[in-house]
């Protein structure tokens, strides 16, 4: 049974359209900036909104299809793991993981065995009897992930499951919730604003900016050929649109491109900011790629330097990327405003039908 | 040095224009206790406290500011989630209603009270006519009475609590499988139970020294409808010793009640 969701809401001035499916052992991630409308797609899932018009359904069975159906949060077989999880701060660990089970109706005794069994699985089995404000950040994650796991949920949803985290605990979190994803045979909807979240925990990515859909597909397929400036960012790519003709494309923001493989009509042009070399006078030996430019900014990475470049003088690419080290910063005594010559090696770049 | 400077300063010195005022209101609300205190016939205290009438009126006090509190709980937690939850229209007039015995002098609310459930009243005359229950003069009048004085206060206390109660936890116990009212009890009461234990307190309070409305819908029965207060006002003309007595009493139990809940659950659940 697919998961599908056909979501239409109109909130002020605000509009959502968002097609999905889940596939059951699938994990998908709704990516996207803030204000997109991922956490609207997730409350109308849940039931928690209901939606203006579309429907959601899981198989035959009807959700929410105005202004006929609509079925209540509490009447949906989901899991839902919220951004700051929400524990229940009255009820210990073990209570607030048998909450579920209680409300869906199972004994108390048999609840509380689960539950423990589920806190077992995490390895917070000494945490059973502690109220959530002791636990720790990422133990709060865990027991707000099997509380929505207890009930054996057909859809497991999760709001930034991540974001309240501190740095140095996400990276193990991250690894952890991929697991016991991949474990999980139910659907999972997973809504991140964290591209690096969504690539490592998700078999599929949608892009969301303004209430659309900009991009949908395998996170190995958007890294590489991304199809928006806001995607573009995400993954650290170079990207623009024009028009090729053979081995030069003509960019619609200005510039020419020379490629290493040929191509006709509307493309996109992609390529890392590593590609690109700076040089203080005219490279000698004319690479094809060569566009006098000028310094917008100067950022420090881990091992490397950003630099954001502006057109000068002559057409170029629009807000070019450029990666080099920290020596080379040095020999070209970088500063905002500097004129240099940028080159791109043209066996870099990936050109693919816009 | 000098940002140092500059807070001492301010934070040190009060300036005069508020710290003489605020002395005065400190004194008019602490001299007049003091006062009743010194005034006590404190020789004669134990003997007087055991007397037969003030064991009597302290008893039908208590008992009917609990019971009217228990009433107060069972209908005014409820008005108080229909307010702060649900959508309702109209829901600023009917707030200004619930408020009203909150700025009703007792009296006029006795009187009413009386007006309805008296045994002419618009409802008192089917209770008798149906039931033969009439409730005037009675100490389930002076529970009722009590109850109809004290409600605003848990009401807009518990109120307060709901709104300030984030409503995501509700949705949370919603997507685990819980229906509005095992949400209700499991979710929403617990996070408001400071804001319940502190109206309860106010509205056992005001039930405690409720007076006007009570002299008017159930009388002054020694016994059965001779709370603390009543007694106070009754001794004052006939034995003003007796009246200190039962003051002092009252002023006892309203400071240990308060005190008492304040410590170990208002303070511990915060």
């Amino acid at each position: 049974m697919t998961l599908y969701a056909d979501l239409h809401v109109t909130r002020g001035a605000f509009q959502l359209d968002l097609e999905l499916t889940v596939e059951p052992g699938e994990v998908v991630a709704l990516l996207g900036p803030n204000g997109a409308g991922k956490s609207t797609a997730i409350r109308a899932i849940a039931g928690l909104l209901p939606i203006t018009s579309g429907e959601i359904r899981l198989g035959d069975d009807l959700w929410d299809a105005p202004p006929r159906v609509f079925r209540s949060a509490d009447r949906r077989p989901i899991g839902v793991v919220f951004q700051d999880y929400l524990l229940f701060n009255h009820l210990s660990a073990l209570e607030n993981v048998a909450f579920g089970l209680r409300a869906r109706g199972t004994p108390k005794q048999t609840a509380r065995a689960e539950a423990a069994r589920w806190l077992e699985t995490v390895g917070l089995s000494e945490y059973a009897r502690t109220r959530p404000r002791s636990l720790s950040g990422g133990q709060a994650q865990r027991v707000a992930l099997v509380r929505a796991l207890a009930t054996s949920p057909d859809l497991l949803l999760l709001d930034e499951p991540l974001a309240a985290l501190d740095a140095s605990t996400t990276l193990h979190v991250r690894a952890e919730l991929s697991q016991r994803l991949g474990r999980y045979d139910g659907r999972t909807l997973l809504v991140t604003h964290d591209p690096l979240d969504a690539m490592v925990l998700a078999d599929r990515l949608v892009i969301v900016e303004d209430g659309q859909i900009v991009q949908e597909g395998a996170p190995t397929e958007i890294a590489r050929r991304p199809r928006t400036e806001y995607v573009a960012q995400l993954v650290g790519l170079n990207l623009y649109r024009g028009r090729a003709h053979g081995n030069l494309v003509t960019l619609d923001g200005g510039g020419t491109v020379t490629t290493a493989s040929p191509s006709e009509g509307a493309v996109f042009v992609a390529f890392p900011p590593s590609a690109v070399s700076l040089y203080p006078e005219r490279p000698t030996g004319t690479p094809r790629n060569t566009w006098p430019m000028q310094v917008a900014g100067v950022e420090q990475h881990a091992h490397t330097v950003r630099v954001r470049l502006t057109p000068h003088d002559a057409p170029a690419p629009m807000s070019l990327l450029a990666d080099i080290t920290t020596a080379a910063v040095a020999d070209l005594h970088l500063t905002p405003g500097q004129h240099l010559h940028a080159t791109l090696k043209a066996t870099e770049i990936q050109t693919y039908p816009a | 040095m000098t940002t140092h400077i500059t807070r001492r300063r301010v934070g040190g010195r009060v300036p005069l224009v508020l710290f003489v005022p605020a002395l005065l209101g400190l004194a008019f609300l602490v001299v007049p206790l003091v006062g009743l205190l010194a005034q006590a016939p404190w020789s004669t205290l134990p003997s007087r406290l055991f007397s037969v009438e003030v064991g009597q009126a302290l008893r039908l006090s208590l008992l009917c500011a609990s019971a009217a509190t228990v009433i107060c709980l069972l209908l005014g937690v409820p008005l108080a989630w229909l307010l702060a939850r649900a959508e309702l229209p109209g829901r600023g007039l009917i707030r200004a209603l619930v408020t009203v015995p909150l700025v009703l002098p007792p009296v006029v609310g006795g009187v009413a009270l009386l007006l309805v459930l008296g045994r002419r009243g618009l409802i008192g005359e089917h209770l008798d006519l149906w039931f033969g229950i009439s409730l005037p003069f009675t100490t389930a009048a002076v529970i009722v009475a009590e109850a109809f004085v004290a409600m605003p206060f848990l009401v807009i206390s518990v109120e307060g609590a709901l709104r300030a109660a984030d409503p995501r936890y509700e949705e949370a116990a919603a997507t685990l499988g819980a229906g509005r009212w095992l949400t209700f009890r499991r979710v929403t009461l617990p996070s408001i139970a400071p804001g319940i234990v502190a109206g309860s307190v106010l509205c056992w309070a005001r039930a405690l020294g409720e007076f006007g409305a009570t002299i008017t819908f159930a009388g002054n029965l020694p016994g059965r409808t001779t709370t603390m207060p009543l007694a106070v006002y009754l001794a004052l003309e006939t034995d003003p010793d007796v009246a200190v007595v039962l003051s002092i009493v009252l002023l006892a139990v309203s400071v240990i009640v308060l005190a008492c809940l304040r410590e170990r659950w208002i303070g511990a659940l915060r």
